[in-house]
């Protein structure tokens, strides 16, 4: 249990700089762009909105910055995010809550898929060293050049403008309405699919990469040449004694590069306008709209930390060595 | 008597729970060798390091010509360290002049690289390769002049020879010797090797658990060992190899009999008070000691 | 040498060679508008044309500097940072590597691109080489990470303590002793944080929040996106940027790749 408790004490240390840069940021950078937004909108934001942004942009000069934090955590911990400019009068909260859970199931399952996918070719790819297996690395390391958003606009110019088979944008057919019925989930799931391969294809690769190397060093290890002289079979070495071991440092690379792979992520969202934070954060970015890419930056923050912790799980389960730590 | 070089007084190192050296005192003196003779575990690389002030003592102060040196520059200059792994002591990216010619620019010194190699009994053209390009024995010769370079009063050789082949080993201890008696060096010669002791040091002590459990001079102590523990180790002096195997304690189940003699667990001759009562050192003839019970009613205790 | 690694860096030489000509040998002005609107690669325009009617070549050979820079700066600063840190972390131990190490977890976990976008986008001028320290600063955790945990097998080996037993004064033991035997895994970090930089300053150009004055691989991509090239069919607005991206990421991958295997002999490959 130690272990976890360590874990869950640094992500909350993380989560408390995340949220303390996000309070700083406004505050130190030059300029006042919440301030001209709220000029621009003059009157037609109640007294409540306007005291809201006060207090999450550091408007009201009067008090410390000390009174300014105090009131920042007070705003955050009633679930204040401040009023959505794109969408007005929309609260960004509310905005959060609607897109989040598209990006859990898109980003969550490609995720987790290219995950499973990379090790299982990394471990063959480790193990069939020297075979045509190699070849695939080159194509990989190319594939992974590519940035995610790139790929996405040649996937749609081949798949929805050259031969139109899947559509190109939104989360289900427009004039559906959600609900739990087999047409709507039979529209979500097509309109998933352009967007799920393009993050797959891309973050694939390095998955594969670090596995491949990993089962590359463990084959060499004493114990893979143990396992060979008692005469086990060549599966049985491969799966519970090479990868079993080469997984490791796999998964806590897995939980360390999530946030990169989450950003990644989200410009696929935005490519394919699809309904998740992604596109909310693009469209966030146009109307110079704060409130919005703060509060998006925070919720992805949260979702790849608790991301993290279930990895921190799986590596548990996995590693005795922690599991005797408790 | 040879004058005293160096002096270790009551030294203590704890490690967060093990105590890896307790209560050590010795004396080394110029032109004389000590050996400190244990297996792994026993703490004697500790106290190497401690006397090299690598590592800072829990407890106890250690005198350099009868006093306490501050500077850690100057402490340097007059002992010097040959570590056991001439492979890893060695910084594989440098060449062997860099090698030399550092200690000799650190501390002053007006010799070339040339001449330490000769010391040691190397070729001068060696100075431009690297380590991984000599053999065992030839890195640890380089090493030794390394140590060399100070113009050093002391030299701390942390089992010098155990990671060379059989044959070369005589070689390096003969230059050793050879170099002592030059440079009146005062060697402490730290090893697992009981038999190598004889042969090579004036003066031997033994080192179990992070206690010097007998000394005396080497003769004597190598051909009638008064402690239990040296006479297992010269038993199974014939068969290092197994020796080490067999007398080898974990450091953790060392430290847990603390009360009374850190060798009582696997002692033939173990007493009821073995278990509650450190041992006193007893004399036990021409300035050799013990410290074990079997000796303090026969021979009365000197603590 | 394999022949990996040569591929990959003849095809950094190339892109650098371009950084530096790309100016003088572009065609037309990039930023020029024509009559030829949205044309098809043809002799005249081997790349194309926008919806304005400029030269999309002599936009991919004016904005490869652009890219090259900021890989540059960032590989630079971002190095410079996680020796700083990684080396400090390993070699001294105990709470400050506690502390170090704990800052660069905070560094790697956090979602770098919409906190980016969010510097960038409050910045008032967010000119190439702004972007390019902002970037360094997220960029250099997880070759601190990779250092420390080499710093800290080394710091042990016996010739560091017997450097520091002959007298060296700690920071020429980091300098001299330590800091050589890290190359490779230095090296390797600035390969790595420049793909990241590249790809990054992409990002945040084709989404719209660096400044749009200067031209790179990214504001191509921004434009095209905007002006949907896609449903136009313009595949040749966007193809372009999208392979030099992609070529210049996988020459520095498989300079990556050279300096692992040389670094840990394993890796090379079995000779049939």
């Amino acid at each position: 249990m130690t272990f976890l408790l360590r874990r869950a004490l640094f992500y909350l240390i993380t989560l408390w700089a995340a949220i303390t840069a996000n309070f700083l940021l406004p505050r130190l950078l030059p300029g006042d762009p919440v301030q001209a937004m709220i000029t621009k909108l003059g009157g037609r934001l109640n007294s409540d909105a306007m005291a809201s942004l006060y207090v999450l942009f550091g408007l009201d000069e009067k008090k410390s910055i000390w009174e300014q934090y105090v009131d920042y955590w007070g705003a955050l911990l009633r679930g204040d995010l401040g009023l959505s400019f794109t969408f007005f009068p929309t609260p960004v909260a509310d905005v959060l809550s609607q897109s989040l859970p598209w990006t859990l199931g898109l980003i969550g399952v490609t995720t987790i898929i290219a995950f499973l996918l990379g090790t299982l070719m990394g471990v063959y790819a480790g193990w069939k060293r020297g075979s045509w297996m190699d070849t695939l690395i080159p194509v990989t390391t190319f594939l992974s050049s590519i940035p995610y958003f790139w790929l996405g606009l040649i996937a749609i110019s081949v798949f929805s403008v050259t031969f139109p088979l899947l559509p190109a944008s939104g989360g289900y057919a427009a004039g559906l309405v959600p609900e739990w019925s087999g047409e709507f989930v039979g529209s979500v799931l097509e309109h998933a699919v352009l967007p799920g391969i393009t993050i797959v294809v891309s973050s694939v690769a390095g998955w594969i990469l670090g596995m491949r190397n990993m089962m590359v060093t463990v084959t060499a290890e004493d114990y893979v040449l143990v396992a060979r002289a008692k005469g086990l079979s060549e599966k049985r070495i491969m799966f519970a004694y090479a990868a079993r071991n080469a997984v490791l440092p796999s998964i806590s690379g897995f939980a360390l590069s999530l946030g990169f792979i989450v950003g990644g992520a989200l410009l696929v969202e935005m490519v394919f306008s699809y309904p998740g934070l992604g596109y909310v954060l693009f469209q966030g970015i146009g109307a110079k709209d704060y409130p919005l890419m703060q509060g998006v930056f925070l919720v992805i923050t949260l979702a790849v930390l608790v991301a993290n912790l279930l990895a921190d799980v799986g590596y548990l389960l996995l590693d005795p060595r922690t599991r005797r730590e408790g | 008597m040879n004058e005293v070089a160096l002096e270790a007084k009551g030294l203590v190192k704890t490690y967060k729970r093990v105590r890896a050296v307790q209560d050590v005192s010795l004396v080394l003196r110029r032109g004389r060798v000590t050996a400190l003779v244990g297996e792994s575990g026993s703490g004697k690389s500790t106290v190497a390091k401690l006397l090299a002030r690598l590592v800072q003592p829990t407890e106890g102060e250690i005198l350099l010509d009868g006093r306490k040196v501050r500077q850690v520059r100057e402490y340097r200059r007059k002992v010097q360290m040959v570590f056991q792994d001439p492979f890893a002591s060695l910084n594989p990216i440098h060449t062997i002049r860099y090698h030399l010619t550092r200690p000799l620019k650190i501390h002053k010194r007006p010799e070339t690289p040339e001449e330490l190699m000769e010391r040691v009994q190397l070729p001068a053209d060696f100075l431009s390769r690297y380590p991984h390009e000599l053999s065992g024995g030839q890195r640890q010769r380089v090493a030794i002049a390394r140590a060399l370079a100070a113009h050093p009063e002391v030299l701390l050789a942390d089992e010098p020879v155990s990671m060379l082949d059989v044959s070369i080993r005589l070689g390096v201890l003969n230059l050793l010797l050879d170099l002592k008696e030059r440079l009146k060096l005062a060697v402490l010669y730290i090893t697992h090797d009981i038999a190598s002791a004889r042969y090579f040091a004036d003066e031997t002590f033994v080192m179990y658990g992070g206690q010097i459990v007998e000394g005396g001079d080497s003769e004597s102590v190598t051909q009638q060992p008064a402690h239990p523990y040296t006479q297992l180790l010269i038993e199974s002096a014939p068969d290092p190899e197994r020796s080490v195997v067999a007398l080898d304690a974990p450091v953790e189940e060392v430290a847990a009999v603390s009360a009374g003699c850190q060798f009582a667990a696997r002692c033939p001759k173990a007493q009821a008070r073995c278990w509650t009562d450190a041992p006193p050192r007893s004399d036990v003839g021409d300035g050799h000691w013990a410290a074990c019970w079997l000796y303090v009613e026969t021979v009365g205790s000197a603590a | 040498m394999n022949f990996k690694t040569k591929l990959g860096l003849g095809i950094l030489a190339f892109f650098t060679l371009i950084a530096v000509i790309g100016d003088w040998i572009a065609p037309y002005d990039p930023s020029a508008m024509s009559d030829d609107l949205l044309s098809p690669p043809s002799g005249a325009h081997w790349f194309g044309t926008t919806m304005t009617g400029q030269d999309i070549f002599s936009q991919v050979l004016v904005g490869t500097r652009g890219v090259m820079v900021v890989g540059l700066v960032c590989g630079v600063l971002a190095t410079f940072l996680s020796i700083l840190v990684g080396v400090t972390a390993g070699f001294l131990g105990g709470a400050a590597d506690e502390a170090l190490s704990a800052l660069s977890n905070v560094f790697l976990v956090i979602p770098a691109l919409p906190l980016i976008i969010i510097v960038a986008s409050m910045l008032p001028s967010a000119d190439t080489v702004l972007i390019a320290a902002v970037i360094s600063l997220t960029a250099w955790a997880w070759g601190a990470r990779v250092l420390r945990a080499q710093t800290l097998s080394l710091r042990r080996r016996d010739f560091v303590e017997a450097a520091r037993a002959s007298g060296e004064r700690t920071w020429r033991i980091i300098v001299f002793e330590v800091l050589p035997n890290l190359m490779a895994v230095i090296a390797s970090g600035f390969v790595g944080t420049v793909i990241f930089a590249v790809m990054l300053q992409i990002t945040l150009s084709f989404v719209g929040v660096v400044s749009l004055s200067t031209w790179n691989w990214g504001t191509i991509l921004f434009w095209a996106q905007s002006n949907q090239a896609l449903g136009q069919g313009a595949w040749w607005w966007f193809v372009p940027a999208g392979l030099c991206i992609a070529l210049l990421g996988t020459a520095l991958a498989l300079i990556n790749f050279g300096i692992d295997e040389y670094a840990n002999p394993r890796l090379r490959k079995v000779r049939a």
